[in-house]
């Protein structure tokens, strides 16, 4: 079935969460896509809201990039509130 | 197991130090266990091996609702009917699952499904025995299913990502499957009359030396099994799962009320397992083969599916473009 295009699948599990990738399946369009993704990963209330996309659509970060892209967060701990050491009386805050 | 004698393409495993520095680079993330995704470099070899795994799992799934679609219009029940039709549909689910994750690796779902057809690709030598009587859909959900289990849950620590969280899946759902396949055997044993007794037995007879078979030859015979545990492909030797599953199977046997054909087995104290008879490997090989009691019937059942399942195919993809068309049409 690969002559019908990829879709990469997305499920709501719980209403208040995001919608998280699951996996993907083939369809002829948007619409069987819902119906397939429904058939094949919802089938134990696994959800409670589905979105589908095409799989080409998708840019993705490329894994060489890795580091140029995610090293430069690792040294700011400034960002994090433990870096700030506060005295006893207001350390809850 | 539902994938049984995977060829890795190699001789032998490498030693870090023979290893080029992305070889060495590649290992030593699998070594730290940190998975595999499908962007990252990997040798070739463990690409190839991976889709030949995978593709041999997923021919397993959807092969192995034939012999369950066998009783689907003579289930006993009509409770019975809708928990093997939701059992099969499972299979099928499972089986595209992992497409999916084949897909991810590069490998072309027509084209792999093309071979199996072909018979170039196999999948699991269990699913070419019939299916005879109704006590046959217990013992596949038992043993069958419970030895894909012990397989099933060591795979979810594989290397590939995409190959893990597909087996993440499945396990979830396996568990129901062996669960009603007992429950199946249990009820006839217990409330069956003489007869429908005889049958779960005749079926265990039937079913426990090919459940064995599932595991794949001995680690003796299994050239490629060093590779893949190194790549972290397989996690335990057929050997190990083997002993794990019977270890596991046998109390649950003796609860039913039933005996497995085989002589030689017993608890060995010493050992903390159980002692079972040598397997027949000549069958093995020979199902393997194309030699099984079902091996052409399951192959023409796949291939009628998908030719007389074209038209239905070019129909949907030709409908979707013109409600393409219509669509920009109104919007223009």
């Amino acid at each position: 079935m690969s002559d019908w295009p990829l879709y990469e699948v997305f499920v709501r599990s719980k209403h208040g969460l995001n919608h998280k990738h699951v996996g993907s399946v083939h369809a002829a369009d948007a619409q069987m896509a819902i119906e397939n993704a429904r058939d094949l990963y919802t089938r134990r209330n696994e959800g409670v809201s589905l979105w589908v996309v095409p799989s080409n659509a998708i840019t993705a970060s490329a894994p060489d990039e890795k580091e140029p892209l995610f090293d430069p967060s690792q040294d700011k701990v400034y960002r994090h509130p433990t870096f700030y050491k506060l005295p006893a009386e207001v350390d809850n805050m | 197991m539902y994938a049984q004698l995977v060829d890795t393409g190699t001789t032998g495993v490498k030693s870090l130090q023979e290893m080029s520095a992305e070889e060495r680079a590649f290992q030593e993330k699998i070594d730290a266990e940190i998975k595999i995704e499908a962007k990252n470099w990997m040798p070739e070899a463990y690409r190839r091996t991976l889709i030949r795994q995978i593709s041999q799992h997923a021919h397993s799934e959807i092969v192995g609702m034939l012999p369950e679609g066998n009783w689907v219009t003579r289930a006993p029940t009509f409770k019975r009917k809708l928990q093997l039709m939701a059992k099969i549909q499972d299979e099928a689910g499972h089986g595209l699952y992992l497409y999916s994750a084949m897909e991810t690796l590069g490998a072309d779902r027509d084209d792999e499904i093309e071979r199996l057809h072909r018979g170039e690709v196999k999948y699991s030598s269990i699913f070419n025995y019939p299916t005879l009587n109704w006590a046959d859909m217990g013992t596949i959900g038992w043993l069958v299913d419970g030895a894909a289990i012990v397989n099933q849950v060591a795979l979810q620590r594989t290397s590939y990502g995409p190959y893990s969280r597909a087996m993440i899946r499945i396990c979830k759902e396996e568990s129901f499957h062996q669960r009603q396949g007992y429950e199946i055997l249990l009820t006839m044993m217990r409330e069956g009359t003489d007869e429908q007794k005889a049958m779960v037995q005749d079926s265990i007879n039937r079913f426990w030396w090919p459940s064995l078979m599932m595991f794949g030859p001995h680690d003796s015979d299994s050239p490629h099994t060093g590779q893949s545990m190194a790549w972290k492909i397989k996690r335990h030797t057929n050997d190990e799962l083997r002993q794990r599953f019977i270890d596991q199977t046998i109390p649950q046997l003796e609860f039913l009320g039933c005996t497995v054909p085989d002589p030689d087995l017993k608890w060995n104290e010493a050992r903390g397992h159980y002692d079972f008879g040598e397997i027949q490997w000549e069958e093995f090989y020979q199902v393997l083969k194309g030699n099984g009691p079902c091996n052409r019937e399951r192959l023409r059942t796949r291939k009628n599916a998908l030719d007389e399942g074209a038209w239905v195919r070019e129909a949907a993809m030709v409908y979707a473009k013109k409600q393409q068309q219509k669509q920009q049409q109104n919007a223009a």
